[in-house]
């Protein structure tokens, strides 16, 4: 009789850190032992802490196993589930107190989540209908088409406060209205799977690790604004989301929950899957639906909306997958429920992907209104050798940097825009002292530029204009009329772009002006980089206590800028120095810093 | 297939015991020492009848640990309850397994004459 | 960044093009099924030169232009031909953050090619992909869909000599 399950993360963060092999040595060696009656092995969706892939816990005891190697196999079956001793080095050190295992919900990581989108992951086989099931799956998909109307579903929806959590909030109970409101006979229900943003993989670890809660929700939109089809556009860069999904949809079709006649009822609905093709404005709503058109993924201007003539000219709802994802937990425990967490204006939780300089890199749910200070003081762990926390980036290049000075804002929709950033995806960046915030800032616009879809002469033009301005400055040939140029520019752009990528470009720049404008300014006035990152305007420099005069690094120079005499300490001619770093690659007594 | 609600239901009663197994234990545990002694002295027969009898009911998980230390005793099963003191019980066999259980762990009453 | 048109000339083979008809088979009349059909031409090749793009276009009824059009657009669509070894640094802000673009110029200056070329003998192909989603393990790149995480500059040459 099976006592134990082991639980083997299978995302894609630790799958590419090896959990596959993993899962295979544990296989092998558990039937080696004879004990495949008593331990199933599980391979889940992601847990959230990715940065100490692979994962893999052990039930009833709740051991947190991490960065666990096939090669530790033998020593966990044998010390672990034979013996009953649990191999101390591999667990989460956090969860060890002495010989007892903490559970995961006392960690500082997991305390103050509250995972509501991610319930599901890391819990349930996402490859196995009749878990999702077990789980309260399709419960609510079976009251809606049995015991409520389409006005009543949409209700709920409304009466939750659910606001759209691709990036704008819009509410999603009135968007659905006005679907319903429409007159056709054929609308559509998309599901927003690109999931753009770099740093950003909420959806995907959502489309991971608990595909079928998207299709429920889907399935309950079409039934509310009156759609019998279906469309899921995926990035094409997640193949193991996209496989996750066609298993999925295959399982539920398999189980009469997609198709025709839902439940007896009459409802008739299915999904098919559409690929994006590496275009990041396909992730706005109208380009995107010209996409599965089959066209170039450009946007059209709004009016009309896609809720009154969207995709094939039909009235059509556009949802994000973590929006969809809290669908069905809401019919099930009520919109009151949901409403009861979060702040007044934004209701429930939020998942955030969080990169960059923090400890615990991964994956995050909260409720609205919880802090930036605990998300990444306490449930990050910090920022690691000992650097000191600069900013924040949300919404990706759409989005803005919230800087130390904001640390103690409690995250929702409205905040963060009164703060001249937004909440985005759910991408969060840290950045620490190391990182310059006008190469940030051109980090992002180079990006931007790049995805531009050409269509509107503001963006297409002037996103161009923008980093050259930001060229110009990093090189170290700004002037203080540069910023005021580059900060009309982007309030230009910012009100006369066709759509919402053009339209936020310039979110970046505006807001690092507008809390790091020392920074900017020391580029321009001093011809500095005061976090040392701007190539061109850094010095290499020699440290007289430090060199030895042993004349390496004026060999290795391909500019011939060092000099010196042997044994005596050499210094460096800077203009004549290429800043290509040779230098301090070859010095054995780490006595060339940029400066 | 056609599903029907309580065709749903079923595969979700069907299922939910498994999927619950994978949350941290907060109930009571039963707890099988498995040092090399205890395996020897039948501690795996042992934790397999306490594993049919009450594992997953409840709350109510069973586990192993390593060795004790009282190996004379072998095998060893402790009864950790929440709020209450550990009960440890000595040389315990199958049949004792099935009692202790019913008893004590469903039962709420420790038995005396099976302990040290 | 913007698209290099193919050098290496074009061989396909009986079977792609067969392999090719079949799939244009499925999804004629298809609504919107122009992409998914190029996305698996693009399956068959490994890339899309023009001369794929003329069967599409001719398979499914619409101009070279628009097929073209689409093929330009799109950043998966590959005019040029991968490399055996194909490497593709994520510059994703996590990543990038983390200094994925000093290893990107790292990889550059070892293999001697630029971000979207191909060497001249067919080996080595390099890229900066769209970030990938594993920011958990930044800075992370590919190498045939292999990944690499928690990169430092110094880590290169060991990759590099795995192939």
């Amino acid at each position: 009789m099976i006592r134990s399950h082991v639980l083997i993360c299978a995302g894609t963060g630790c799958t590419s850190s090896g959990s596959a092999a993993v899962k295979e040595a544990l296989i092998t060696e558990i039937k080696k032992n004879g004990l495949e009656d008593e331990i199933e092995v599980v391979a889940t969706g992601c847990f959230g802490l990715c940065a100490l892939g692979p994962i893999m816990i052990v039930y009833p005891e709740g051991t947190f196993y991490s960065k666990v190697t096939a090669e530790d196999i033998p020593e966990i079956v044998s010390e672990h589930f034979l013996k009953g001793r649990v191999v101390k080095r591999l667990v989460y050190q956090e969860t060890l107190k002495g010989d007892e295992i903490l559970s995961l919900n006392d960690t500082n990581f997991y305390k103050k989540q509250h995972r509501v989108a991610l319930r599901n992951c890391g819990l349930i086989n996402p490859e196995n209908i009749d878990e999702y099931i077990a789980m309260d799956g399709y419960q609510a998909l079976a009251r809606v088409l049995t015991t409520m109307t389409p006005e009543e579903t949409i209700d709920v929806v409304l009466k939750s406060g659910l606001r759209g959590r691709g990036g704008a909030g819009f509410p999603t109970g009135l968007k659905w209205s006005f679907a319903r409101k429409s007159v056709s006979d054929k609308k559509y229900v998309c599901c927003n799977a690109d999931e753009g943003d770099p740093g950003a993989f909420m959806d995907r670890s959502v489309l991971e690790g608990d595909p079928h809660s998207v299709i429920e929700a889907m399935a309950i939109a079409a039934y509310a604004i009156g759609s019998d089809e279906g469309y899921i556009y995926v990035r094409a860069e997640y193949p193991i989301a996209i496989h996750r999904l066609e298993v999925a949809i295959k399982q539920a079709r398999e189980y009469g929950l997609l198709g025709k006649d839902i439940f007896g009822t009459g409802f008739n609905f299915d999904i098919s899957l559409r690929l994006g093709a590496g275009a990041f404005v396909c992730g706005e709503e109208t380009a995107l639906m010209t996409s599965i058109e089959g066209k170039r993924g450009e946007p059209h201007a709004r009016p009309p909306f896609p809720a009154v003539k969207g995709l094939f000219g039909q009235p059509t709802i556009l949802n994000n997958v973590e929006t969809y994802a809290n669908i069905p937990k809401i019919f099930n425990e009520g919109a009151e429920w949901f409403a009861s967490m979060g702040t007044e204006k934004s209701k429930g939780t939020k998942v955030f992907a969080l990169g960059g300089k923090i400890t615990n890199t991964g994956l995050v749910e909260v409720p609205m209104g919880t802090t930036l200070r605990e998300i990444i003081e306490e449930i990050g762990g910090g920022v690691p050798n000992g650097k000191k926390f600069k900013a924040a980036q949300t919404g990706g290049p759409s989005g803005g940097c919230i800087p130390a000075s904001h640390i103690d804002v409690g995250i929702d929709y409205d905040n963060l825009i009164a703060i001249g950033s937004m909440m985005g995806s759910g991408g969060l960046i840290v950045m620490d002292e190391d990182n310059c915030m006008v190469d940030i800032a051109k980090f992002f616009l180079e990006f931007t530029v790049d995805e531009s879809c050409g269509k509107c002469t503001p963006c297409r033009i002037g996103t161009r204009r923008m980093l050259e301005l930001l060229n110009k400055i990093t090189d170290g040939n700004g002037t203080l009329e540069d910023l005021d140029k580059l900060e009309a520019l982007a309030n230009h752009i910012k009100s006369t772009a066709l759509c919402g990528l053009g339209q936020t470009a310039p979110n970046p720049v505006l807001s690092t002006l507008r809390y790091f404008r020392d920074e900017y300014v020391a580029h321009v006035v001093d011809k500095k980089c005061p976090a040392g990152v701007c190539k061109n305007l850094l010095t290499y420099n020699i440290d007289a206590d430090k060199c030895k005069g042993c004349t390496a690094c004026a060999r290795k120079c391909p500019a011939g800028a060092i000099t010196g005499t042997v044994k005596q300490p050499h210094s460096i001619d800077t203009a004549k120095c290429i800043k290509c770093g040779a230098c301090i690659e070859t010095c054995k007594f780490n006595a060339i810093y940029k400066k | 297939m056609k599903m029907t609600i309580d065709m749903l239901n079923e595969i979700r009663d069907k299922y939910k015991d498994s999927v619950t197994i994978r949350k941290h234990a907060d109930g009571t545990k039963v707890i099988v020492a498995m040092g090399t002694c205890g395996i020897a002295a039948g501690a795996r027969e042992v934790l397999k009848t306490f594993v049919e009898e009450i594992h997953g009911v409840n709350d109510i998980t069973v586990g192993q640990s390593g060795c004790v230390g009282d190996c004379a005793n072998e095998p060893i099963v402790r009864v950790v309850t929440p709020g209450k003191d550990t009960v440890t019980y000595i040389k315990v066999t199958p049949e004792k397994a099935k009692r202790i259980a019913a008893e004590h762990v469903l039962g709420g009453k420790p038995i005396a004459e099976y302990q040290a | 960044m913007k698209k290099k048109l193919t050098t290496v000339p074009f061989t396909g083979t009986k079977e792609q093009e067969e392999a090719l008809k079949a799939v244009i088979a499925e999804h004629k009349g298809e609504k919107g099924a122009l992409m998914p059909v190029m996305q698996k031409a693009q399956a068959i090749y490994g890339y899309l030169p023009i001369e794929v793009q003329r069967m599409i276009a001719d398979g499914m009824d619409v101009s070279v232009e628009e097929v073209y059009g689409i093929a330009s657009f799109y950043a998966q669509f590959l005019l040029n031909k991968k490399g055996e070894v194909a490497i593709a640094v994520c510059l994703g802000t996590a990543c990038y953050v983390k200094g994925s673009g000093d290893i990107l110029n790292e990889i550059s200056k070892e293999i001697g090619i630029k971000p979207g070329e191909t060497s001249a003998d067919g080996k080595f192909s390099l890229e900066a992909t769209r970030c990938i989603g594993a920011c958990g393990l930044a800075p992370v790149l590919t190498v045939n869909d292999e990944v690499y995480g928690r990169l430092t500059v110094k880590d290169v040459p060991d990759i590099l000599a795995k192939y």
